[in-house]
């Protein structure tokens, strides 16, 4: 049996039975495809992130890679163990991070739910202590320790949690929405200590998230699932061709002017002295930046990239064309 | 699974006692709440207690049984419940673990779900309850005249652990019912509490129907209604075998077989569904 992946799943499907009422007694019944003949593999030591609009079937993907739910269809292996069939064993070798719940005790100090980590998986102490140690280090967690997990702030508790998750050593993390919610400082913080986990653990990763600054900072590798399915597979950059996705430079002028003329730019909003410029995500913003200012009275100029959700609607508005 | 049964259980033991030893240290973190509620659950049962006492105020007798032995029938009822309530009773808590989703991480864990589902929210102000039991037990046997044979001093211990087997059963079934119909601990609830109270009573008084159905179909007789007639001398209003008494202990192991079959079929459920 030859695995092609450290995470491998072949045409794995999962079907819902949605009942909704459509009368004082009468149901209706009707199937959702939540995920419809997936086939990716992950090779070990991989970060990848895992992307998609809400309700595309990435936390059903998720739920079914840890053992949560069992497949309608297709196979699926994780470190050579089928999650549903061994939950428990497949248990000590992942990691799942969610991030909008906690796993940490609410009302105690955070080191407790550590020490209950330590003995629920039998974490050798050496191990622990190794391991909890540089958690403690690359985490920041020296202070937070003998705090109750319920004073600390979202920042605090997600580290905390990335903590909980990793004492046992697992070979895979799955983190589900990781930065949401966070400060800048905060996100910062969790994304070096990832793209540190995986560089020197060789931890594979497979992230959700909302924040494209995420996958552009942690994955090489970006897969897109949308209505179940798998839409694009591969670096960020081929993302932005795929889905021709833009980014805008807003700039301010000294004062109010007709739009701009630039070359690979085209003004997209005018509002006073400022005004909106799309172009395309693949291109570097220096040159139309070195151009603007040569050419108008420039006070401010900001980039915003585009937002992931954006990205895939165009991506599959232009699939329908096709 | 490649896993014995009693390796299971073990698992299921140990992981149980650590999470319940989380919850307790929990509570211990509001000290003062946690005096104040175990007495205020203390006081609530006991007041429970006098409600029957003041019935018999003015009566002598109910359904031909006396208070001491109304009280019997209670102290009985309320032990064997009061330690299924304090072992698993945060278990009804199911149905909001689902709903809010999570569940989802306790299946993460390398522990057996029920037993750390059935350590949820463990509570130790819960032993009011089986405190309380005791109390109005020792108190019903002080003042019974039974004539004791080393038969009737056995079944005592046995009746209370079987049936707080017996009720823990009703627990699990109900909390497997929650992975289909989430908010239905209203309808455990029925069965628990309820059915603890309707214990409290001898069986005279209630129809013959209800009666049947308690001790055939949902075998709640067996907690204290059967035994209980035996040590008192009386005979059970359907003329059953005086063996069944004795039963309890069978009756505890196959409900509780049975609900941790219904508890696999309601994971189950769970895991090929997500709702």
């Amino acid at each position: 049996m030859a695995d092609n992946g450290f995470i491998s799943l072949e045409k794995v499907e999962k079907v819902f039975e949605v009942r909704r009422k459509t009368g004082f007694l009468r149901r209706e019944r009707r199937e959702v495809r939540a995920v419809d003949s997936l086939s990716f593999a992950v090779a070990r030591g991989e970060m990848v992130g895992y992307i998609g609009p809400n309700g595309a079937g990435k936390s059903t993907t998720i739920k079914m890679l840890t053992g949560i739910l069992t497949p309608s269809a297709g196979r699926l292996r994780v470190a050579g163990i089928d999650p549903s069939r061994e939950r428990r064993r497949l248990a000590h070798r992942i990691g799942v991070v969610f991030g909008q719940r906690t796993t940490l005790w609410w009302d105690l100090p955070l080191i407790d739910s550590y020490r209950l980590a330590h003995r629920m998986y039998r974490i050798p102490d050496a191990r622990y202590r190794e391991n909890l140690d540089r958690c403690v280090e690359l985490l920041e967690l020296g202070a937070l320790l003998d705090v109750p997990v319920r004073q600390l702030s979202l920042g605090q508790r997600m580290r905390g949690d990335i903590a909980a998750a990793l004492l046992h050593d697992p070979e895979v993390l799955y983190l589900d929405e990781p930065t949401i919610g966070l400060d800048v400082v905060s996100k910062a913080k969790v994304r070096g200590f990832l793209r540190e986990l995986n560089a020197e653990r060789g931890t594979t990763v497979l992230l959700t998230t909302h924040d494209l600054q995420d996958i552009e900072q942690l994955c090489s590798r970006v897969m897109v699932i949308d209505h179940g399915r798998l839409v694009y597979d591969g670096p960020l950059a081929g993302l932005h061709e795929a889905g021709e996705s833009e980014r805008t430079l807003v700039v301010d002028l000294e004062r109010e002017l007709p739009p701009v003329e630039v070359p690979s730019a085209r003004v997209v909003r005018v509002e006073g002295p400022r005004q909106w410029l799309a172009f395309p995500a693949g291109q570097s913003a220096a040159p139309l930046v070195a151009y603007l200012a040569a050419e108008y009275p420039l006070v401010d100029l900001s980039v915003r990239e585009p937002d992931i959700e954006a990205v895939i609607a165009k991506m599959y508005a232009e699939k329908a064309v096709s | 699974m490649g896993e014995t049964g009693t390796g299971r259980v073990r698992e299921g033991v140990r992981a149980y006692l650590m999470i319940a030893g989380m919850w307790i240290r929990s509570t211990m973190a509001y000290r003062a709440s946690f005096v104040m509620t175990t007495f205020g659950n203390f006081s609530a049962t006991l007041l429970d207690f006098v409600g029957i006492m003041l019935m018999f105020s003015r009566v002598d007798v109910l359904g031909g049984w006396s208070l001491p032995e109304v009280a019997f029938l209670y102290g009985l009822s309320g032990t064997a419940f009061g330690l299924a309530d304090l072992v698993i009773g945060s278990m009804e808590r199911l149905g909001r673990r689902v709903r809010d989703g999570t569940l989802d991480t306790l299946l993460v864990r390398p522990a057996p779900v029920l037993a750390q589902v059935a350590a949820d929210q463990f509570a130790l102000r819960r032993l009011g309850r089986v405190v309380q039991g005791l109390l109005v037990l020792t108190w019903a046997v002080a003042r019974l005249d039974i004539d004791w044979t080393p038969l009737k001093l056995l079944l005592m211990p046995v009746m209370v652990v079987s049936g707080c087997g017996i009720f823990c059963a009703v627990f699990v079934a109900g909390a497997a019912f929650q992975f289909l119909a989430s908010d239905a601990s209203e309808v455990q609830n029925a069965f628990t509490y309820g059915g603890t109270t309707l214990l409290q009573y001898p069986p005279t008084v209630f129809a013959k129907e209800l009666v049947r159905g308690v001790t055939f179909v949902l075998p709640l007789a067996f907690v204290n209604w059967l035994p209980a007639t035996y040590v008192l001398g009386r005979p059970y209003p359907l003329g059953l075998p005086q063996w069944l008494a004795f039963a309890p202990p069978l009756v505890a192991a196959g409900c509780c077989a049975l609900a941790g079959l219904a508890w696999r079929a309601g994971l189950r459920s769970y895991r090929s569904t997500g709702s």
